[in-house]
């Protein structure tokens, strides 16, 4: 009987209101529509839900205490596994991990996985989050690089062991992409993301802001003059791509790295913040992935119409599902098939046109997809006082410029094992500077690994 | 947060300021910047690191009130502090990769315009200190807006003082001062013009003959200063650069200047705004 209840919906910001302000969309379960939700779930023997999970959440577990009404029990299994919770329920690609190999979901809808565990993270926030054990303190010094997904899950699992966990972070506020890059309205910043924060700080961990490591401190001043027995670099994949097309430079092209780092990180939507950004009338966004929904989503917030701008088609966009559902609710124009090739300005060296080309889809490549080859001939013009570039990132230079030995591959990642050890001993790294940009459960994951990995070569 | 441990304003509209900030002052070179901010709400704003005392564990800060940011920072007092300041950026001088033996006796020619004295400032005492012989035209619209003149001059071998009005010195533009020099026969292994980029600019026009490399320091707009958004990007010799970790300091004659003056008004009108509602807000 129990296939038979569809997926609970859930309630969500109507988009006519939510398209002006940045409350976040997604209401999220209550108990009631979380435990009936939860009753769906077949725990299944061997469950394929688990397999997709990059950490591998004991997700049949957790859902049945959930329908057993025992949700702090719920919470002590999410968190054997994942130290991010109200996050990762938030944020994770569901669609193609957990819930997009859930049994239920080959006849008819997944188990809402994500919106569980969202659920009871949050649940668990508001009764005081699940107790950690943690081990007497051993007296040695780990230096953490970078307050990101892979940092922070790094530092909290040294600072169980009972190391002496420092993170350094080169930005005022700690968080990395959870705190710049991803919007108030798909994650909160005061009610999720820093508490999250906070229960690090809560384990002993220190975090120095305002320090760059590079130039503040090196790698090398970090294990030979302050007394650190290892290095953690999660240090994230920052450095925004252009597509190198004339006129890129003209007054009203950004990064969406820029766009959103001015409208997360510096506040520069509420008029208490000092930092100004560029409201468009029109603005196109290049791009088809998270960023590109988000940086279209914060334009249209700020009052601008908003075209994203892609080159290929609905079914390769790399978004989660749910942002395109939710960008196309909001009124977001998509043009799929379409490449820009130069940025038009006006007599004052302002945006004035995106002129684009139509792609159509090629023969696939070694990657198995169909690669878009322009249309010769079709070139247009979209009518824009805006474009923001979202068309990747990758890791900065700095660091590996900076400390000797330390290798990296051509697209300047780190070269790191599974287990994250670098060509430096004593020197571990995971997330996206090591995979380039991925997901957060990835990072992560890597920094949890990494810990592991750090405890036993200091235990060796 | 960062205590000011001195404040001192040079002019109405400049104030002088050195900041406890120990991991910078030890990691500090000249060339380097800091980003600062004034407040929990503030922007974040570059400022170049214009000297460091290592012991006491302090830089020196020399801002102009040019608009809401910098009038917050120079709004500060003794004993106020700075919410944040992260540092050092950029990449420093290429001159302090040169061993110091080497320095000695090498021509320099600096051409300061304004504010630009004081990001200079720290450059001519590391290359004087080093045996360099170094000549520093300032520029300024009038005598009383001259910062740091004896500080300078304590440092260099020839200091030429150049005003708008004619208040100070050779009565005209640093351009003008720096032809004069050229004329008589003055020899530079390497010039250094750091000011308004509209000086910069015109400064590069009057040495390209010379055959003198020029080193300009480039005052983008910034944000994170760490290379992560691109606002800071500039066009040297054809091809883009971020200027808060590839620079600040760029080839002076490979700059496009026109661009970045144009990249520098992005924000003019809302800054302007923001300016106007900040002065009513403090009545
Ligand atoms: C706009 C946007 C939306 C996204 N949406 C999603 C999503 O919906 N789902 C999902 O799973 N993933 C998403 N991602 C990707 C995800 O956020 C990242 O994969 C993840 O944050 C990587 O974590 P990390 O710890 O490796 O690095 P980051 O989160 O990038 O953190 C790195 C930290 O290191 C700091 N740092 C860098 N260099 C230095 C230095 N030299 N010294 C000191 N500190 C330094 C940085 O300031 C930063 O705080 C999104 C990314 C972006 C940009
Ligand atoms: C590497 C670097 C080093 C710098 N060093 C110093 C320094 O030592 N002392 C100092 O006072 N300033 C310095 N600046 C410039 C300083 O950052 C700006 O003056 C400041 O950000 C202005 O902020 P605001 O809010 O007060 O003015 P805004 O309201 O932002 O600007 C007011 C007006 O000032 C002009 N302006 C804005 N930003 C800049 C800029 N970056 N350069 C030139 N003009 C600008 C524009 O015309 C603008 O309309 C430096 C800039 C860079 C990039
Ligand atoms: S962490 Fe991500 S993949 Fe794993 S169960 Fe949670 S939502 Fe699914
Ligand atoms: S695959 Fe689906 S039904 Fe089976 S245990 Fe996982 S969530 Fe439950
Ligand atoms: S200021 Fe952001 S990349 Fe240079």
């Amino acid at each position: 009987m129990a296939e038979k209840i569809g997926r609970v919906p859930v309630r969500e910001q109507d988009p006519k209101v939510r398209a002006h302000n940045y409350e976040e969309v997604c209401y999220g379960y209550d108990e009631q529509e979380a435990v009936i939700e939860a009753s769906r779930c077949l725990n299944c023997r061997n469950p394929r839900c688990v397999q997709h999970c990059p950490v591998g959440i004991r997700i049949p577990e957790f859902i049945a205490q959930v329908k057993a009404g025992d949700f702090a029990a719920a919470a002590r299994v999410i968190a054997c596994d994942n130290s991010l919770p109200a996050v990762c329920g938030r944020v994770c690609p569901q669609e193609t991990q957990c819930e997009g190999s859930c049994i239920l979901g080959v006849k008819g809808e997944p188990v809402a996985i994500g919106k569980l565990e969202r659920f009871v993270a949050d649940w668990s926030r508001e009764h005081g989050g699940v107790s950690v054990e943690k081990e007497p303190p051993n007296g040695m010094k780990v230096a953490v690089v970078g307050s990101g997904p892979s940092g922070l899950a790094c530092a909290s699992d040294l600072a169980k062991l009972g190391y002496e966990v420092t993170i350094f972070e080169v930005l005022h506020k700690a968080g990395g992409v959870l705190q710049y890059g991803i919007p108030e309205f798909r994650l909160p910043k005061e009610r999720v993301v820093e508490p999250e924060i906070d229960s690090v700080r809560a384990l002993g961990v220190k975090i120095e802001t305002n320090v760059v490591v590079g130039r503040t401190l090196t790698i090398d001043d970090l294990l030979e003059k302050e007394g650190f027995r290892a290095v953690f670099i999660g240090s994230g994949a920052g450095l925004p791509r252009f597509m190198s097309i004339p006129g890129e430079s003209l007054n009203g092209v950004f990064s969406a790295n820029e766009y959103l780092t001015r409208s997360n990180l510096m506040k520069a939507y509420d008029p208490e913040s000092d930092t100004p950004i560029f409201i468009g009338k029109r603005v196109a966004v290049v791009g088809g992935g998270n960023v590109a929904m988000d940086a279209a989503r914060t334009a249209l917030r700020l009052g601008s119409e908003v075209t994203i701008v892609y080159r290929r088609t609905e079914k390769e966009l790399p978004a989660r599902a749910e942002e395109v559902h939710h960008a196309r609710e909001e009124g977001i124009e998509f043009r799929m098939l379409t490449n820009p090739v130069e940025v038009l300005g006006d007599d004052n060296g302002w945006v004035r046109a995106l002129r684009c080309i139509r792609m159509e889809l090629g023969e696939p490549d070694e990657s198995g997809r169909r690669s878009p080859v322009p249309v010769p001939g079709s070139e247009f013009e979209i009518p824009v006082d805006g474009v923001i570039m979202a068309l990747g990132t990758s890791p900065n230079p700095l660091i590996a410029g900076t400390t000797k030995g330390l290798e990296t591959e051509r697209h300047g990642c780190i070269v790191a094992s599974e287990d994250g050890a670098t060509s430096r001993p004593g020197v571990f790294a995971g997330g996206d500077a090591v995979t380039g940009a991925a997901t957060v459960i990835l990072a992560m994951g890597a920094g949890r690994r990494a810990a592991k990995a750090i405890d036993a070569y200091l235990k060796k | 947060m960062y205590a000011i441990t001195k404040k001192q304003m040079l002019t109405p509209s400049i104030c002088l300021m050195d900041v406890e900030a120990p991991r910078i002052a030890a990691a500090a070179l000249p060339g380097q910047f800091l980003i600062v901010r004034a407040r929990e709400q503030g922007e974040r704003i570059p400022l170049t690191i214009c000297d460091y005392d290592r012991e006491r564990g302090t830089v020196t800060l020399v801002t102009q009130i040019v608009g809401a940011s910098s009038r917050m920072v120079c709004a500060l007092e003794e004993d106020e502090c700075l919410t944040d300041v992260v540092g050092p950026l950029g990449r420093p001088s290429d001159f302090t990769e040169v061993p110091d033996g080497e320095l000695k006796g090498r021509r320099y020619l600096f051409v300061a315009g304004g504010l630009g004295t004081a990001p200079v400032y720290p450059q001519v005492k590391y290359l004087h200190g080093r045996g360099a012989h170094v000549d520093v035209v300032v520029g300024a619209k009038t005598a009383d807006l001259l910062i740091l003149r004896d500080e300078m001059a304590a440092v260099c071998d020839n200091l030429y003082v150049c005003t708008d009005d004619g208040s100070e010195g050779h009565h005209g533009l640093v351009t003008e001062q720096v032809r004069i020099l050229l004329d008589e026969g003055r020899k530079y292994d390497q010039a250094v013009a750091i000011g308004p980029m509209i000086m910069m600019k015109f400064v590069s026009l009057a040495l390209r003959d010379s055959g003198i490399p020029l080193v300009v320091s480039l005052n983008t707009l910034m944000v994170d200063g760490t290379g992560m958004c691109g606002c800071c990007r500039v066009t040297v010799g054809g091809r883009v650069r971020f200027a808060c970790v590839e620079g600040p300091e760029f080839d002076g004659y490979a700059v496009d200047y026109d661009e970045a003056l144009r990249r520098q008004t992005l924000y003019r009108e809302q800054e302007q705004e923001a300016d106007h509602i900040c002065k009513i807000g403090r009545g």
